[in-house]
């Protein structure tokens, strides 16, 4: 970990006030202008892509590009920068970068972009950063998601500054005092030269650090050198989510100016267009000032949220008809069904093929074949979808809860027909957001009512359009067929299933040894839009593969646990991971009549994670009493908020596996709210212990999601160890009525 | 014309008395630490007291509040701005992720520990179920009220 080889710039300025700066430029002749006034004021500025602000009285502000959705991040790259730059925790803030290209990563566009398609050898390397430097730049990639925040803008961007200014700190001081900057000490923001007696802080020397010529590839600490990475660190941000003083996009207050609230709704059935509205018993309603039907959706503006939300009621609309009214869930399930049938065993796209599966099957001691399902499912943040805006002479601004702020100014600035430079995003805090706020239909609608009205606005959905108009977890079916021989190892593995949401899912079960493998792909269409989901494929498909696995090891007569060990004598980090958690959850310990443990095993977002979930039968439904769960990330930046993760993705892998399902009739979602679309709450939280495994002290895995794919395959496992029942579709809740 | 006091202050209020407490806080007075999340009192982020007792302000009316009490979360500290012992038990146990419903989680924490100051496991169940946390910090949230208690 202390070299880097990435190319990147890296550079330097100085502010007003004689502040250093420091960033990554990715994009060398990077138009710098623009960032004046955003991160800091004044003339003389040389603002790169800013990372890092050391001012003179001593205020270190790392300055995150990444949304705060509760994941921790702001935390994780601001502690990484601060070990890097040896400066004092406690003189550590953090600020929200400001919505503009120049903070594009193009790690993070690489990650999401060559997971796709692309397969590039090394040597392809230099143009290939350039190569991603435009594509991020067209596709505005400023993403917070696919858990990779800590390991593409901590790792490539945070460290790298912060080791950088910490040598122009040194470099500053050695001219200053006319010693070697070897035998400089830098320690809590302080410089000390030990044999002349001198010392002064970061901030005594910013100024002069600035005119330091910048180290292109300063070394970065290893492992042994950490002193704030790596420790559980209390999240800064948290303060002031227990006092309400925390702002969300739903708080957005523009100074000086009054909002009126607009209330929304879309049609029912996606694709369907507003035909025509009655707006009769509406419009004289208290507080209404305007109903607009805006051909997609519907909207009322009124002087306060409830009462644009009561109008709203009232207004009748028209829909046009769709081909996507005939659908509900039953004739989905067919049309998927039919894309199967049609694949058979070796049609579709081939995802992967290995041996001969075919013949292996043929010729197995023991076959066994079993299809799962699983629905659609919704986000239902917290917080529901919103978005503040104002459009006026010519150009727009919005306040909002975003994971892709470049991506909503690129969607506004279009649907408003303006430049985007046109176009302002202001983020704040994203309560909860699990992939919902990777869309940005919400930013479009505030700023095309905006734009209608010429006032500021808030738009917020009510929690019913939040369930009705998300971008799902598509709903699914995966057939397997597996073939043993006598001894009940694993020799053939067939796989095919209908959708595709990701580019690396959890389908791929090469960590195990099965030698004929071949796993296909069938798509189904479908008019309801999907999105990605906490997890995204690995949400789906973690419970397919080790749900199979498992049926498998049953198959054999053999211990699930074991079974799986075996299957791992070419993947020891897997093997290490499943075998931590038996032993935390103390597997093949007797258990109550009415009790089981299950276990599960997948790697998603580069992180390894094992659970184990016991269940106990209670009034002749599953209770899930207690999951253990331990993770492999390589090394784990932050171990407490790493553990609040894994605990989040559980919970999450709960409420999805137990609950969650989308239905459709006549094109439209059933479900509206938390009545009907419910939610694991207190009484069924189970307890849950985490530990992880810093394997190799080096790769960096993400957090955010990989606690989540394996919990409803681990619950399902241990309802069939407790009741021997095989659940084969989710949500659970259904088979226990 | 409403008359009620919030955090102590008194407002007159010139609103439809219909309105729910939720927006009268939230538009009519700025204060958003209460928060809008399901509209049907099914998911607590709204919950604040009024006279003391947990309610869910998106369904409360304004009229019901004429002449009583209401407290949100930005009346838990004190006058001096230390933080009430859940709040600070919140903070210790790093129990919010995205802590948009942590300002109702708390206000149904306050009132349990004041009826029944060592709750058991069952009572917190009881008590606090009525609050969804999307990110599931059920178990710190349940440890952060045992360390206040």
């Amino acid at each position: 970990m202390n070299t880097w080889s990435r190319r990147g710039f890296i550079g330097a300025g100085v502010l007003t006030g004689g502040a250093l700066v420091i960033g990554v430029a990715v994009r060398p002749g990077n138009p710098v202008e623009k960032l004046r006034g955003k991160v800091a004021t004044g003339d003389g500025e040389q603002l790169v892509n800013a990372w890092v602000k050391i001012d003179q009285n001593n205020a270190v502000t790392a300055i995150v590009p990444h949304c705060e959705m509760g994941q921790g991040a702001h935390t994780a790259l601001a502690q990484m920068l601060a070990d890097e730059l040896d400066a004092d925790w406690a003189k550590v803030s953090v600020m929200q970068a400001p919505a503009d290209g120049s903070y594009v990563v193009p790690d993070a566009a690489r990650e999401f972009v060559a997971a796709w398609s692309i397969d590039a050898p090394r040597w392809l390397e230099p143009t290939y950063n350039g190569l991603f430097t435009q594509i991020s730049k067209l596709g505005d990639v400023l993403v917070t998601g696919g858990s990779s925040s800590v390991r593409t803008t901590g790792q490539h961007s945070m460290r790298i500054a912060g080791a950088a200014a910490r040598q122009m700190l040194i470099a500053a001081a050695a001219a200053r005092w006319a010693v070697p900057a070897s035998e400089i000490v830098a320690e809590n923001s302080t410089l000390r030269h030990a044999a002349s007696n001198k010392r002064g802080t970061y901030g005594e020397f910013a100024e002069a650090a600035a005119r330091e010529p910048m180290p292109q590839t300063p070394p970065l600490k290893d492992v042994s050198q950490f002193k704030l990475m790596g420790k559980g660190l209390q999240r800064l941000d948290i303060p002031a989510k227990v006092d309400g003083s925390a702002h969300f996009g739903i708080d957005a207050q523009i100074p000086g100016q009054r909002l009126r609230y607009v209330a929304v709704k879309a049609p029912p059935v996606p694709g369907a267009k507003v035909e025509a509205i009655n707006s009769a018993a509406a419009k004289d309603m208290p507080g209404v000032l305007k109903i607009l039907n805006m051909g997609d959706f519907v909207a009322v503006v009124a002087e306060g949220y409830w009462q644009a939300e009561q109008a709203l009621t009232m207004v009748e609309p028209r829909y046009s008809r769709t081909e996507g009214d005939k659908v509900d869930s039953a004739t989905l399930s067919a049309r998927f069904a039919k894309a199967l049938d049609a694949a058979g065993s070796a049609g579709g796209a081939s995802l992967a093929d290995e041996g001969d599966f075919a013949n292996a099957f043929a010729k197995a001691s023991k076959k066994v074949t079993a299809e799962y399902k699983v629905p659609f499912v919704a986000h239902a943040a917290m917080e529901p979808i919103n978005c503040t805006a104002w459009v006026h002479d010519g150009k727009c601004e919005i306040w909002t809860s975003t994971q892709v702020p470049l991506m909503a100014r690129s969607a506004v600035a279009k649907a408003l027909d303006m430049s985007a430079d046109d176009v302002t995003v202001n983020q704040l805090y994203l309560g909860g957001a699990f992939g919902r706020r990777l869309e940005s239909d919400y930013p479009v609608q505030a700023a095309r009512v905006a734009k209608e009205i010429g006032y500021p606005i808030k738009m917020i959905w009510s929690r019913e359009e939040d369930i009705r108009q998300d971008f799902y977890r598509p709903a699914d079916i995966s057939r397997f067929s597996g073939g043993l021989d006598g001894k009940g190892t694993p020799v053939s593995w067939n796989n095919v299933f209908t959708q595709l949401n990701g580019p690396d899912g959890s389908w791929d079960v090469a960590h195990y040894d099965i030698p004929n493998r071949s796993i296909r792909h069938a798509e189904a269409d479908m008019h309801l839009r999907f999105g990605s989901l906490r997890a995204v494929d690995h949400s789906q498909q973690g419970f397919f593969v080790e749900s199979f696995i498992d049926e498998l090891a049953h198959a054999a007569g053999q211990d699930p646990f074991d079974y799986r060990r075996k299957l791992l004598s070419k993947s020891p980090r897997h093997k290490a991971v499943l075998e931590k958690v038996a032993k935390m959850a103390g597997w093949g310990t007797p258990l109550p009549e009415g009790s089981g443990r299950g276990i599960a095993l997948v790697k998603s977002f580069g992180t390894i994670v094992a659970e184990v979930a016991e269940v106990k039968m209670q009034d002749g439904r599953p209770k899930v009493v207690k999951v253990w769960c331990c993770a492999d990330a390589g090394y784990v930046m932050n171990p407490d908020g790493f553990a609040a993760q894994m605990e989040g993705g559980i919970i999450y892998g709960l409420t999805t596996a137990l609950y969650s399902g989308i239905t459709l009739k006549d094109g439209g979602v059933e479900q509206s709210n938390f009545h009907d679309y419910r939610m694991v709450r207190m009484d069924e939280a189970p307890e849950i212990a985490v530990e992880f495994i810093n394997a190799d002290g080096k790769t960096l895995g993400g957090a955010g999601e990989p606690g989540l794919p394996p919990l409803a395959p681990a619950v399902v496992n241990a309802i069939f160890a407790a009741t021997g029942k095989r659940i084969r579709e989710l949500p659970i809740a259904q088979h226990f009525t | 014309m409403i008359q009620t006091t919030v955090n102590g202050k008194l407002q007159k209020l010139d609103v439809d008395p219909a309105t729910p407490i939720l927006w009268v806080l939230r538009e009519q007075l700025g204060m958003t630490g209460t928060k809008f999340g399901c509209g049907v009192a099914q998911c607590g982020a709204c919950t604040a007291h009024l006279d003391g007792q947990p309610i869910r302000s998106c369904s409360t009316p304004i009229s019901e509040a004429d002449g009583r009490q209401i407290t949100t979360i930005e009346g838990l500290a004190d006058p001096e701005g230390k933080l009430h012992p859940l709040q600070q038990a919140w903070i210790d146990a790093q129990v919010p992720q995205c802590g948009y419903c942590q300002s109702g989680q708390l206000m149904s924490a306050v009132a349990l520990l004041r009826d029944s100051p060592n709750p058991s496991d069952a009572e917190i169940d009881a008590a606090m179920s009525g609050n969804i946390c999307r990110c599931g910090a059920y178990g710190r949230i349940r440890k952060a009220i045992k360390a206040a208690a």
